[in-house]
């Protein structure tokens, strides 16, 4: 049936359109980190982090609304705009603090391979060497574009989280009473793990990623209003889905909290699915860090190579720039190797990981901060002294939770 | 003072170079430099000078008597504080860390470190020799102030230098004012291949985009902004004043016209529409009229349309009259009485004729067309099937409409 199947083709096309680098961002911050950051989390403390999200959320939609408005406004990358304004010795140091971030969050896209394929005992020296040469040429060859889309609809799985989280029959009254009551312990896993919350949500690369989308879409002042609404709906809808996700996990292991070991317990959260549940977790992880895998490197090398100067773009030959591509290429076959080293902890590096990205944030948001305040740079869209309070109790806040991280650590230790 | 002396050097060591009185008395270290390019184009006109106090002072370039990694020596004490000046591009805020053009290798870069040459004559004065970009002023940067200048040259050997001649570099400035005050023209921009400009173009911001177009010849604006994307198109022309857009969308064929300006709001584009010239402004309506996707969307309205009996050294004497169409024709056009186009003649049989012959003579087989509303999709098959270079698009009434030639299929496979 050719006609119904281009009208709905047609359809599907224009629901893409309206779909811009805000929802993109969003979905692929549900990444194998996120998936099991939530997971531990809801896991572990039940539905005690769930108090989280709600300044998770403002922080997270401040810091992208802040980069978007940038991107719109100057038209330039968030890399572009720390060279230009803060010089090159500070644009180093932050692309070096980026590309250890990135290594780490791509190693997290592999691991999240390799647990999610593990699961139907596919071995990971095979699925990740596979999955690591089918990234690299998806965006050498030009072809990433049209698998995107592909990526998107399939994101829609993170519906099974909620559906999960209906059916497991949680405790409402309780998540409800915790999603509002913050609750602080003085614990080193209890802090850790809000750190990770942090970093997962709002990854340091999602500021990068999300303003050189703004700019490579041709977003402009005139088109940002719309544009804002669209990055406010996808951080919303990304809080939604760690929402479902913890309190799916904190459903299904009531009453003997553990923490998260393995890409089976993690997916006991999907029990409701009875046999299907492996299938869907694995489906939906597979797809969400193979998504992001194909993002990380590839925005991290334009990122640093724009920010440093040297040529980028996979349109570009390997000759012309060698410096784009050697690190696009290395980020890739670092963070595979990484997880392929034998007897590789693969949740636990997982979350490592996006305690580091909590941890690096915010060094970017200063900066980020910093430039939004230039008059110069940004005339009458300067931030609003709201923006600035989020901000800036983001950055100390986080920077708190590090400092007392180290302290407990050490107290410990002694 | 036993000081070596080199030939160049480097921004990076320039910043920071203490500099001395006449009695050898340390006034304070070089915080920036200046070129003033309405009176020198490369010439180091200002080195301004911060000391114990808060006020940067301004030295001119003939108030020094020698430069070297030691310091500058000054040969006259009468300075100035510095107050901002309008003419002045200074090299640490204008020009380090910033995007600029470079018009040989046809692409933007970005600023590292600047090389100057030390010449000496009675005294020493410093020329912008070249702006540097890659590994080798990366170095320099981050080990700027933290390792003895001569141990950087030392360490930079190994790395091959990657440098633009200060001749080729065009710097990119968005306002007017300023571009006229630090005389920074677009001329050179204009000698490149209007594809290579386009790709430069579109690494810019977007006021930096409109600023180039904006303010090369129009000509050459045209030319770029056909080959860029069409919706980047749009916020460029949006951006620029009516008077200034009319006059680049009058450079541009019809077809492209139109596509150009289907992109636009109706309200801008009418607008641009009333400042064209009004020979254009027809064809570019009447195209705007058609749907994208459709033969209309695709073609354009400039052919040459000859009666099938017209010999060809009449021929020959029309397509001279024509003369600003041949770049793009491939076929010239028959038509019969009615005005009902019937055959075609590829140009390249019109060489081997002899002038007494009628072009219907030359026409090849049967002709193929097409109508204003078929779908692009039909239309790129035709071109395949027929292996065609041009197709006429005929109205109902048999005259021409308009032509699809092969580059208007390739730009639609393109965008696919």
């Amino acid at each position: 049936m050719p006609g119904f199947m281009g009208r709905f083709r047609r359809h599907l096309l224009v629901f893409l359109a309206v779909l811009g680098p805000g929802f993109i961002t969003a979905m692929v911050d549900n990444d194998s980190g996120g998936i099991y950051t939530y997971s531990d989390a809801g896991a572990h403390w039940g539905y005690l982090p769930l108090w989280t999200l709600l300044p998770i959320t403002l922080a997270l939609i401040v810091s992208q609304e802040m980069c978007s408005r940038m991107g719109a406004i100057t038209g330039k990358g968030l890399s572009d705009l720390i060279r230009e304004e803060f010089g090159l010795r500070i644009t180093f140091g932050i692309m070096a603090l980026l590309i250890i971030a990135n290594l780490t969050n791509v190693m997290a896209e592999f691991a999240g391979v390799a647990t999610s394929l593990d699961l139907f005992g596919v071995s990971k020296f095979i699925s990740v060497p596979i999955v690591a040469v089918l990234v690299w040429f998806l965006a050498v060859m030009g072809s990433y574009d049209r698998v995107e889309k592909i990526f998107l609809v399939a994101c829609s799985i993170f519906v099974v989280y909620i559906i999960a989280g209906i059916l497991i029959k949680p405790d409402w009254k309780q998540a409800m009473f915790s999603s509002v009551q913050p609750k602080l312990i003085m614990d080193k896993e209890y802090i850790t793990m809000l750190i990770a919350m942090v970093g997962t949500t709002i990854a340091p690369w999602m500021q990068f990623y999300q303003q050189s989308a703004v700019v490579e879409k041709g977003i402009t002042a005139k088109e940002y209003p719309e544009s804002r609404i669209e990055v406010i709906v996808g951080c919303i809808l990304t809080s939604v889905i760690a929402f479902f996700i913890i309190v799916a996990c904190a459903g299904a292991y009531r009453g003997h909290n553990q923490e998260i070991g393995s890409a089976k317990e993690a997916a006991l959260a999907l029990r409701p699915f009875g046999k299907y549940a492996f299938l869907l977790f694995s489906a939906g992880l597979l797809n969400a860090s193979v998504f992001a895998a194909c993002i990380l490197p590839l925005s991290t090398a334009y990122s640093v190579c724009e920010g440093l100067g040297f040529e980028s773009g996979v349109n570009k030959r390997w000759k012309e720039a060698p410096v784009f591509y050697w690190l696009y290429t290395l980020l890739i076959v670092v963070g595979a190797l990484i997880v392929m080293m034998p007897k590789f902890d693969m949740v636990k590096n997982i979350l490592y990981s996006q305690v580091l990205n909590g941890m690096l944030l915010p060094f970017i948001l200063i900066f980020m901060i910093l430039l939004i305040n230039k008059y110069a740079l940004m005339k009458e869209w300067v931030n609003p002294r709201a923006y600035n309070f989020v901000a800036w109790a983001t950055v100390i806040i986080v920077i708190g939770m590090t400092v007392a991280l180290t302290g407990i650590t050490i107290r410990d230790g002694k | 003072m036993t000081a070596e002396t080199y030939e160049l050097l480097f921004f990076t060591e320039l910043a920071g170079l203490p500099v001395f009185d006449l009695k050898q008395r340390r006034i304070g270290r070089v915080r920036d430099a200046a070129i003033v390019p309405l009176i020198h184009p490369a010439r180091v006109d200002r080195f301004l000078v911060g000391g114990a106090g808060s006020a940067w002072l301004s030295v001119r370039y003939d108030q020094i008597a020698t430069i070297s990694l030691a310091g500058i020596q000054l040969s006259n004490e009468r300075l100035y504080p510095y107050h901002s000046d309008e003419y002045m591009l200074r090299i640490r805020r204008d020009l380090l860390d910033q995007q600029i053009i470079d018009v040989n290798g046809r692409k933007v870069v970005r600023v590292n470190d600047v090389t100057f040459e030390v010449r000496k004559d009675d005294r020493d004065s410093l020329m912008v020799l070249e702006v540097d970009v890659g590994v080798r002023s990366i170095i320099r940067r981050l080990l700027q102030g933290a390792v003895p200048p001569r141990m950087v040259r030392r360490l930079q050997q190994s790395v091959a230098p990657n440098s633009i001649r200060w001749e080729f570099c065009n710097i990119v400035e968005a306002d007017p004012q300023r571009r006229l005050r630090l005389n920074i023209s677009h001329d050179k921009l204009e000698t490149l291949h209007p594809a290579d400009l386009a790709d430069i173009v579109e690494e810019l911001s977007p006021e930096d985009r409109e600023a180039i177009i904006g303010t090369i010849d129009s000509e050459v604006a045209a030319e770029a902004l056909s080959e860029i994307d069409p919706k980047m198109q749009a916020s460029i022309l949006e951006a620029l004043e009516p008077e200034v857009a009319a006059d680049i969308v009058d450079e541009m064929s019809p077809d492209e016209a139109a596509d150009a300006l289907g992109e636009l709001e109706d309200e801008t584009s009418a607008e641009i529409l009333g400042e064209m010239e009004t020979e254009p402004v027809s064809e570019v309506k009447e195209l705007l009229e058609y749907d994208e996707d459709t033969a209309g969307g695709m073609m354009n309205t400039e052919a040459i349309v000859l009666p099938a009996e017209t010999t060809l050294t009449a021929a020959m004497e029309r397509l001279r009259e024509h003369e600003d169409l041949l770049e793009n024709t491939h076929v010239l056009f028959l038509s019969d009485h009615a005005g009902r186009v019937t055959a075609q003649v590829p140009l390249a049989r019109l060489f081997l004729a002899d002038g007494a012959t009628q072009l219907k003579a030359l026409a090849t087989g049967r002709l193929i067309s097409t109508r204003p509303n078929e779908t692009q999709k039909r239309v790129t098959e035709l071109f395949d099937k027929y292996n065609l270079l041009a197709l006429p698009v005929l109205e109902d009434d048999g005259s021409l409409a308009g032509v699809i030639t092969a580059d208007d299929v390739i730009s639609v496979l393109r965008q696919k």
